[in-house]
């Protein structure tokens, strides 16, 4: 059995930050085990631009952003392996990989979980209808056009407004097809404002609001789509139905964090993020498995992907040196309007904490505040707030000092 | 070249018949249609090995299920396709549905069904801790069990194949003529397949075949059933096959752990117009959640990874159709095989072959005939070490192409080189499970893709997911 400092299990923007992270704070020993042939995980296949402008104050593509940090990992010589799948995680941290060389049992001082996520198939929606080829998840489409080099079809629906699906959406434009519909089931996008204008307005490509897929037709390929508004339970209405001639449909329709290894593991999980219940240096419940990124939360950018991996690096070399993490324990929750925070506890009063948080639907003016019993911590004021959108609140260690056993982050909307 | 038999069909029957018949010096070709075995009603049905307790006794299907069931367990252990007997339970709600356990009771009594006891509510939750507390009384059926269906065809035709049976895909039947003591099959694209006996298992379509030759004496009535399946998550909520009590319809809804370890909630029972109407309906999967519900209360049914439609090959009758052409000699019809078909594979193999010897053909022993074919699941099932030495062989195992299922490249390779070798998208699912997990292909479709490309040497736009027009991408980008 190999032994390291720290394994951290994925090598995308989350895993290269974090071990750079642990690196850097002292922890030399780090390895990055891989399932793909190169670093840099999903964002080899977002060969379109926006990402890195809150973290490295340019704007790059996808696998520029990943060139950043592949180059930092190189330049610490942090061992990669590559194509390599892990397969168990212990308690205790003995990782368990498998590669075309063989089965690799690794000892770990500190575990750092970064797999990322996947997308919401089709089945989990119950879409009915039959199951033609030209059904795709709208990474998978990314995947084989922008990493492949092929058309995916000629005549597109998309289903679920999220990110990934309007990039898609002007992405296949862009390639030559037509895009006749982004339909939306929820009554607003679940994706970045910038990207409905960048991806669909500027396209004049329609988004329906309030809409779904209610059923696909075609027996070999898909021929078309049966499209309908939905009533207040998100039920197709029979008499809004209609058919729309089309060969592909794409779903953006969801992420999952990708955490069969945590469960397996038995780390405690947080029903609504589909992540590990954490503290503020991300450590999960087990101590010594950390989790950073799309596995611990589901982000909307990627620099703050690197920024929370950052925090789980520092943390895991901070496990693996001895210090002892300290144990004060602070629980957070969600009030009114907010679905979930991010994390779940907090350990450490001596320095400032950000809880993150997203707000359960779009309001205009709010006041985000963050309260212990009756007593107001901070409030932060904001224009406007959407699901889409991660908020995230700083409290100092003078208000964490003041707060009892459990403070509630709330949004409250202003006239 | 003139064949000894020529089987229409290769779905469960047709390919258990086939391999059947690779026992005996004779040469056989299988047709289907499709680009794969198994598209049909094999593929798409609840997978239960029927104890037997169900068909009226007399008919075909009383014998031929009590006869089946042992020789199908025997099967699957020889062909290594994932089984279990893991019992089934027959749910009684109201006293109206107890008389009719009682009935069924006394019918698997006439059937011979081994060890059928009828227990109490309390007793059967005992056995199944989330069966519903509205059941009132069950019939506790222990020499029932579990089937990959579509796993077992893909294994009996392999089998056939390794025995001298020749596989013809793409091959839709649109003409038989019979004359000079052999039939000549004419397929859509014009080829010619000859034989001296025919046997038309061609299960939806098997009225169609049957009228190429003039013989209209039954007719397939289509019957549609919705199904859920669910997350391995949910895997643990039966261990039984848990039915409610049958109706003229179908076997009721059933809940029931399958051999992968998934939870599988249906059928429905609809008419419809053809048996491709393999669409869903949001009424058609409401009921089946809604009956299931009323069986094991605890399902979640946020954990559905996918849901589907089989067709069964019903007809206006009861029984299964197995026998001769009652206006050319040498043909055999096998229709309307509906539940228990599944059971009955093996015994309707050997029903029909015994038919086929009354009609002429001499069954004459092969002295090499291998009934066993090498379990395409050995690597998965070894420990660490040993799949370590493994791969340190065969490199390809190594490569995790599949992680929801954590199949890997070799076992991919494997499953197109071995037959009957999968030859598009949702052939390789079938046999490795690769795209059948969570994310249902979203990840691996591309590599697996790929990889067929590689080993069969079509390009990337000629790669189906079920053949024919099932094109998975269209062309190259800047081609549009």
């Amino acid at each position: 059995m190999m032994h390291y400092d720290i394994v951290v299990v994925g090598g995308g923007p989350a895993g290269m930050a974090a071990a750079v992270a642990a690196y850097d704070a002292g922890c030399t020993r780090v390895v990055i085990l891989d399932r793909e042939p190169q670093l840099g995980g999903i964002l080899m296949q977002c060969i379109h631009n926006g990402f890195g402008l809150h973290k490295l104050g340019r704007e790059l593509t996808g696998p520029e952003y990943a060139d950043v940090y592949a180059q930092d990992v190189a330049r610490r010589a942090i061992p990669v392996l590559t194509e390599t799948t892990v397969t168990n995680i212990t308690p205790d941290r003995v990782v368990t990989a498998q590669s075309r060389h063989g089965i690799v049992k690794l000892q770990a001082g500190a575990v750092i979980l970064a797999m990322g996520c996947r997308e919401r198939s089709r089945g989990a929606l119950r879409i009915c209808g039959t199951r033609p080829a030209g059904i795709y998840s709208a990474g998978t489409a990314q995947k084989l056009i922008n990493c492949m080099g092929y058309h995916v079809g000629k005549r597109v629906v998309i289903l679920g407004s999220g990110d990934i699906g309007l990039i898609m959406a002007r992405r296949m434009t862009l390639e030559g097809a037509k895009v006749e519909a982004v339909c939306e089931v929820m009554p607003y996008s679940g994706g970045l404002t910038r990207n409905i204008v960048q991806c669909l307005e500027d396209f004049d490509i329609p988004l329906y609001l309030n809409t779904t897929v209610a059923q696909v037709h075609g027996q070999k390929r898909l021929e078309g789509v049966t499209i309908a508004q939905v009533d207040g339970q998100r039920r197709p209405i029979p008499e809004t139905r209609r058919f729309i001639p089309c060969d592909t449909l794409l779903l953006s329709v969801g992420l999952i964090p990708e955490n069969e290894l945590t469960r397996a593991a038995g780390v405690p999980m947080d029903p609504i993020t589909g992540g590990a219940l954490v503290d503020e240096h991300c450590q999960t419940q087990i101590p010594g498995i950390f989790a950073c990124g799309n596995v611990l939360q589901v982000h909307d950018l990627v620099d703050y992907v690197s920024e929370e991996a950052e925090r789980a690096g520092a943390g895991a070399a901070a496990f693996v040196r001895g210090s002892a993490l300290l144990n004060t324990s602070i629980n957070t929750q969600p009030g009114n309007g907010v679905r979930y925070v991010l994390p779940q506890t907090i350990t450490d009063t001596t320095r400032d904490v950000s809880l993150f948080f997203r707000v359960s639907h779009p309001m205009g003016k709010v006041r985000c505040t963050v309260r212990s019993g009756a007593d107001l911590l901070t409030a932060l004021p904001r224009p406007r707030v959407a699901p889409g959108e991660m908020e995230r609140i700083t409290v100092s260690p003078d208000l964490l000092r003041r707060a009892g056993d459990t403070i509630t982050v709330e949004v409250e909307e202003l006239p | 070249m003139t064949y000894d038999v020529v089987i229409i069909g290769a779905g469960v029957i047709g390919g258990m018949l086939a391999r059947e018949l690779s026992r005996y010096e004779l040469s056989v070709c299988l047709l289907e249609r499709e680009n794969d075995v198994s598209t049909g009603a094999s593929r798409a049905n609840s997978g239960i090995i029927h104890g037997g307790y169900d068909p009226v006794p007399g008919t075909l299907k009383a014998q031929l299920n009590t006869q089946g069931v042992e020789l199908l367990f025997e099967a699957a252990k020889q062909l290594n396709v994932p089984h279990k007997r893991n019992g089934s339970m027959v749910c009684a709600f109201s006293p109206e549905d107890e008389t009719l356990l009682q009935t069924l009771f006394e019918r698997g009594q006439a059937n011979h069904v081994p060890d059928l006891t009828l227990l109490s509510g309390e007793e059967a939750r005992l056995l199944e801790p989330e069966l519903s507390p509205a059941v009132t009384r069950v019939l506790h059926v222990p020499n029932a069990g579990i089937i990959s269906p579509y796993e077992l065809t893909i294994a009996a035709v392999g089998n056939a194949m390794d025995n001298g049976v020749a596989l013809l895909r793409n091959f839709e039947v649109t003409s038989i003529l019979w004359g000079r003591e052999q039939f000549r099959v004419t397929a859509a694209d014009g080829q010619v397949v000859s034989g001296r006996f025919l046997v038309n298992c061609a299960g939806g379509y098997s009225d169609r075949i049957a009228a190429m030759v003039g013989d209209t004496f039954f007719t397939i009535l289509p019957r549609a059933g919705e199904y859920l399946l669910l997350d391995k998550a949910e895997g643990h909520r039966a261990h039984h096959t848990l039915f409610q009590c049958p109706t003229k319809e179908g076997k009721g809804i059933l809940v029931s752990p399958t051999v992968h370890g998934n939870l599988l909630v249906g059928p429905t029972a609809v008419r419809v117009p053809t048996p491709d109407c393999t669409s869903t309906t949001p009424e058609g999967l409401a009921q089946s959640e809604r009956l299931a519900a009323k069986s094991v209360p605890s399902i979640d049914f946020r954990q559905v990874i996918t849901s589907f439609t089989g067709v069964r090959a019903s007809t206006a009758g009861e029984d299964f159709i197995l026998q001769p052409s009652p206006s050319v000699p040498g043909l055999i019809h096998a229709g309307a095989i509906d539940s228990p078909g599944l059971t009955c594979c093996v015994s309707i193999a050997r029903y029909l072959t015994n038919l086929l010897s009354q009609q002429g053909l001499v069954l004459q022993e092969k002295a090499d005939w291998d009934g066993t074919r090498p379990d395409p699941c050995a690597f998965r099932n070894l420990s660490d070490d040993e799949k370590d030495a493994y791969i340190k062989a065969n490199p390809a195992f190594g490569k995790i192409v599949c992680r929801c299922e954590t199949v890997s490249e070799g076992e991919i390779l494997q499953a197109i080189r071995t037959n009957p070798g999968a030859r598009d998208v949702d052939g390789v699912k079938r046999r490795t499970r690769s795209g059948m997990g969570r994310c249902q292909g979203g990840f691996c479709a591309p590599y697996v893709m790929e990889l067929i490309c590689a080993e069969t040497g079509i390009s990337m736009e000629q790669v189906t997911k079920c053949g024919g027009a099932s094109r998975m991408v269209l062309g190259r980008i800047g081609t549009i």
